[in-house]
């Protein structure tokens, strides 16, 4: 489980321009973050430094409820970033199943978020038949299937109509109130009600 | 293990599946086994010469043909941080890819290589030798390949960076393979070549995993 996440003085450089340097935030457990900033301030840097995938220049993340950073990453988070890691060749189905069951989901549970996000007529078509909020929707799966208590979204509601953000912001609302976290980027409001961290100076 | 599992399936269906399978390096293969008495001549004492080390050649090349995807196409499409972020080590996970596109490509070269062998007048008692020999050397292909197709991913011209990499490492295989082989045809010491080249697979195998996941994550963060 992670029970809250603290940013200590976090600095990020990219292609040796610091991106932004002592960084302090804290999240805990039923909260939800909003980041925000101009194109480039470093939202998505830092939602891939909290998922371990960037390095930090300087400063700390700690995962509180969770001795190891690694585990808390590997197990109990979920990265859904702009891009959609779908492969159009394959069928919808074979990709959300992939996605869902890599993180340790069951094939029922997979079925079922497809359900709830409105995919269930499409799961036979291959990937490159779907749009954009199609494929966003499928990537979105995974939440759903396999839960974990920290959702990393970069830009994950861009691509989704009006309805497909009232849904998103339902279950974002109940995963909160389970007690999970949330750190977004986005350019537009969450549609749930969250702190906010501006990158932007 | 669920995890291996899950990646190993969609690893093979995906290098099964695209870009034509094992189609292609095995069409390779025979394509250039027929191209060679057109352009060597089909007396029989110039081919059967050459015969193992023109099979050597050719399956070291048809190894790279399949390499160049192996990383290249999860990387651009975001699939590669949803690996890299899964239940599996990155290593563990590289080590899957290889498996994959060894079962997929490697596995059926071996298996039309001693063709190519023989009908390039090889005798057909080499056979087991060259399957053997063969699987182990594009095991070898496959996880030394790896190394180049990790370490080109953020770079432009990447196919070329990756093909100076790894030629020099296919080097050694291409040798002690040969070498095996062309020993058996000549009734002289044949083990030492093979020994040589399970050990250089064994490396590999051990190895290069840790060389791809050091370079995927060096091009993810």
């Amino acid at each position: 489980m992670i029970a809250g996440i603290t940013l200590e003085a976090v600095a990020l450089v990219r292609g040796g321009r610091t991106l932004f340097e002592g960084l302090n935030a804290r999240v805990g457990s039923g909260r939800a973050l909003t980041v925000t900033g101009p194109n480039g301030a470093g939202k998505t840097s830092l939602l891939r430094a909290i998922a371990g995938l960037v390095r930090l220049a300087s400063g700390r993340i700690a995962f509180e409820g969770s001795a190891d950073p690694a585990e808390a990453r590997r197990f109990h988070s979920h990265l859904v970033g702009h891009q959609d890691g779908l492969k159009s060749a394959r069928t919808a189905n074979d990709e959300l199943l992939f996605q869902a069951r890599w993180c340790g989901a069951t094939r029922q549970a997979a079925l079922a978020a497809a359900e709830r996000l409105g995919l269930a007529p499409h799961l036979a078509l291959d990937v490159r038949r779907l749009s954009a909020g199609q494929k966003r929707r499928l990537a979105l799966a995974r939440l759903l299937a396999a839960p974990r208590a920290l959702w990393l979204l970069d830009e994950a509601l861009a691509p989704l109509d009006a309805g497909g953000r009232a849904l998103m912001g339902e279950i974002m609302a109940e995963h909160v109130a389970a007690g999970g976290l949330i750190i977004a980027a986005a350019h537009d409001p969450l549609p749930i009600a969250a702190d906010t961290l501006d990158l932007g100076r | 293990m669920s995890g291996l599992g899950v990646l190993l399936r969609r690893e093979l269906s995906l290098t099964w599946g695209a870009g034509g399978g094992p189609l292609l390096s095995v069409g390779f293969l025979i394509a250039a086994t027929v191209l060679f008495p057109l352009s060597l001549g089909s007396a029989a004492q110039i081919l059967g010469a050459v015969a193992a080390g023109l099979v050597w050649v050719l399956l070291a090349l048809a190894s790279l043909l399949s390499l160049e995807r192996l990383f290249a196409r999860d990387f651009e499409d975001g699939a590669l941080d949803i690996i890299a972020l899964g239940p599996l080590p990155l290593e563990a996970s590289c080590a899957v890819k290889c498996l994959a596109a060894w079962l997929t490509n490697g596995a059926p070269l071996a298996l039309a290589s001693p063709l190519a062998a023989v009908a390039l007048g090889e005798p057909v008692g080499a056979v087991p030798l060259i399957v053997l020999t063969a699987a182990l050397g594009s095991l070898a292909f496959v996880f030394v390949g790896g190394i180049g197709a990790a370490l080109s991913l953020v770079s432009r011209g990447g196919a070329l960076l990756q093909t100076l990499i790894v030629l020099p490492l296919l080097i050694p295989p291409v040798i002690f393979g040969a070498a095996a082989v062309f020993a058996w045809t000549h009734g002289l010491a044949w083990t030492p070549g093979l020994a040589l080249l399970a050990a250089y697979a064994l490396a590999a195998i051990g190895l290069g995993p840790i060389a791809m996941a050091g370079a995927c994550r060096n091009a993810l963060g």
